[in-house]
């Protein structure tokens, strides 16, 4: 397929997010809005005041309400988007389960935020990690152009009937939510091409009544939870031909993981979201210096791409897992904990917190913590704190 | 039941109870007077099941495989045409 | 080649659309860009920081500038604030709204002999093109007379995709003011 000529804007991440729901000719979006992923559901509102949505602009009491309405949408056969970020995210917390128990293909856009108390408005992981085990597909971007690319595949990819899975778009609040980067878009028309679809399983239709997430008892619980998790194994292969599809109409493929120089490394930092492209920023510079450091961005969370993880990190000297949520009492973070268990004792992986409520990680905090994995400052099964002020 | 052979998100046929008979332990059952009833479907506005069936000509009668002999359309019912009885 | 500019100034001045406006007018040039504030409690008087990088390349980090090649200081009454221009490079440029002559900031807050120091009466000239205390469009013609990191059509173009009317014309105005009034 040709590839089409490319409109290039300087967007913000929010406004590359809605004109990508704009594009994927969504049907409805219901929402509460939250700071700081405001700037979707305004321009979202905006879209559907001027006409220009195609879909239904739904404004709700609250997120439970929001993914609520999400639900009825979705199971009418419509395609459907919400976005949250925090606390927003933990009042929805209840309804997350419904979504993905009942194989609804909701796509949600997640302003990553700490939550409160103490009050914070600013970036971290925590928000989604507390919502990890939810069942929905988890997506990292690094930049506003995967935003905005990632909007449009994970739709492709949670309605493609061997899926049929929720899935949440990640980016950090603020850090990427308000930043206005260069995006290159697509015309609307290869968008729609891309993203046609069979018809939806089920419609929810009063002539013809069915009862969905209808009670399970421990004879068939246990079973339908196990076709949830097959069918974030088969998400894992789906998202691959996602991909290729849409580097198709947009020459741009990111991959599961994103690896830059782990092949043989002395040092590799493994680490999800914006955080990831200063972390390559600090290999690049430690490298130029004759260093042999490397990066390892997972982009897909959930499903893990396991085998890709194990791969990539099969050759490194020393493997440091990088964690933007606390999990207190645990060993480690949620990434490090998978990492740990992706590579199964085979080598030691030492695990870092970092830019906790948006704290700051520069490049050359970036090189700090290649220096402390070095010196083996980092070792031992528990999370060092890094930048915490002692 | 194998895990695969379920329908995902636990999708059934809707409307399945209305073929089930569920009031096996009612101890008393409504009776209408007709002859004091004045079609004013209130006990069918007020019955949580609904058991108040309300037919074409306006008559209502009761669907007694649904009802759960509760008692609230004797209490709402203005000319006090309901009437609890024992079941046999 | 990338740039990396902070600027300062309170909630209400347009600081965070000075940032965008750089990157709306990079973007149209064909750089690479990212314009972000430093968010905090927000609310009108506040003092506030923005960033924008501008970059032949794609960049990568996701991070607060703390070394700047630039800074703007978009308020009058944060002249002699000593923090705005922590970092700064040594041959770096600081465009300050500031109505007195440009050597008496270099002194005041310690700037090395090889920084260029602007001195712009920003609310002066927006107070006449505006009507109001927008002191932001007539910085960044001085920033840009400065520094040229961006053409001064492409602003031109970035304030014709954001205001209508006579905001965009008092823009304008304001802009080519400061474009031409920055004495050094």
């Amino acid at each position: 397929m040709s590839l089409q000529p490319l409109r290039v804007a300087a967007l913000q991440g929010d406004e590359a997010v809605a004109e990508a729901v704009r594009q994927s000719g969504v049907d409805v979006v219901a929402a509460y809005p939250i700071t700081p992923q405001t700037i979707i559901v305004e321009k979202l509102a905006e879209y559907a005041a001027k006409g220009n949505l195609g879909g239904e602009f739904v404004s709700v009491e609250s997120e439970h309400s929001a993914l609520s309405a999400c639900v009825g949408a979705s199971l009418t056969g419509a395609r459907v988007f919400t976005a949250t970020s925090s606390q927003g995210l933990a009042y929805m917390h209840e309804m997350l389960y419904n979504v993905s128990g009942m194989r609804l293909p909701v796509v949600m856009a997640v302003a990553n935020r700490a939550l409160s108390a103490p009050l914070v408005l600013n970036a971290d992981h925590s928000d989604m990690m507390g919502s990890r085990d939810s069942g929905w597909i988890q997506v990292y971007a690094e930049n506003v152009e995967e935003m905005y690319d990632r909007t449009i595949q994970l739709f492709k990819l949670c309605e493609d009937p061997r899926v049929l899975l929720p899935a949440a778009l990640n980016f950090e609040g603020f850090i990427l939510s308000h930043d206005k980067e260069r995006v290159r878009l697509l015309d609307d028309e290869p968008v729609r091409r891309f993203l046609e679809r069979p018809r939806p399983r089920h419609r929810l239709d009063p002539a013809d009544p069915f009862t969905f997430g209808a009670m399970a008892t421990p004879e068939t619980y246990y079973e339908f939870r196990m076709q949830q998790s097959e069918a974030m194994e088969t998400a894992l292969h789906v998202f691959d031909e996602v991909e290729r599809g849409f580097e198709g109409i947009s020459g741009r493929r990111y991959g599961a993981v994103d690896a830059y120089n782990t092949d043989d490394a002395d040092v590799v930092m493994v680490i999800n979201g914006s955080a990831a492209g200063t972390m390559r920023a600090a290999a690049r510079g430690l490298n130029a210096a004759g260093e042999n450091v490397g990066v390892l961005s997972i982009k897909l969370f959930r499903p893990f791409p396991l085998e890709q993880v194990v791969s990539h990190l099969s050759r490194a000297r020393a493997v440091v897992a990088m964690d933007r949520s606390m999990s207190p009492g645990a060993p480690s973070g949620p990434v490090s904990e998978d990492v740990k268990a992706a590579l199964q004792a085979t080598k030691p992986v030492m695990s870092v917190v970092y830019g906790i409520g948006g704290r700051d990680l520069s490049t050359e905090d970036g090189k700090k913590i290649f220096g402390m994995a070095k010196e083996g400052s980092l070792s031992g099964s528990r999370s060092v704190m890094y930048g915490v002020k002692v | 039941m194998s895990w695969k052979e379920l329908e995902a998100g636990a999708v059934v046929k809707g409307g399945t109870s209305s073929s089930y008979v569920v009031s096996g332990w009612r101890v008393k059952r409504p009776v209408i007077d007709e002859a004091k009833c004045t079609n004013c479907l209130i006990c069918w506005i007020y019955c949580p099941e609904p058991a108040i069936v309300r037919h074409q000509e306006g008559k209502v009668t009761i669907d007694y495989d649904h009802c759960k002999g509760c008692g609230i359309c004797e209490t709402e019912c203005p000319p006090k045409a309901i009437s609890m009885v024992r079941e046999p | 080649m990338m740039t990396e500019v902070r600027l300062h100034g309170r909630g209400g001045q347009g600081v965070v659309s000075a940032a965008q406006l750089l990157a709306d007018a990079a973007v149209l040039e064909g750089k690479y860009v990212q314009a972000f504030p430093e968010f905090g409690a927000e609310r009108a008087g506040a003092p506030i920081t923005a960033y924008a990088r501008l970059s032949d390349q794609p960049i990568e980090i996701h991070s607060s500038i703390t070394d700047p090649d630039v800074v703007m200081v978009v308020d009058r009454s944060m002249a002699y604030f000593r923090g705005t221009a922590q970092g700064l490079a040594g041959d770096g440029c600081f465009v300050c709204n500031f109505d007195g002559p440009p050597e008496e900031l270099r002194s005041k807050l310690g700037l090395g002999p090889s920084v260029e120091v602007i001195a712009l009466d920003a609310t002066g000239i927006a107070l006449k093109s505006l009507g109001k205390d927008y002191p932001n469009t007539p910085m960044l013609g001085a920033l840009l007379k400065a520094t040229g990191i961006v053409g001064f059509h492409s602003v031109e173009e970035a304030l014709g995709q954001r205001f209508r009317g006579i905001v965009l014309s008092g823009n304008e105005e304001a802009f080519r003011l400061g474009y031409r009034g920055g004495s050094s």
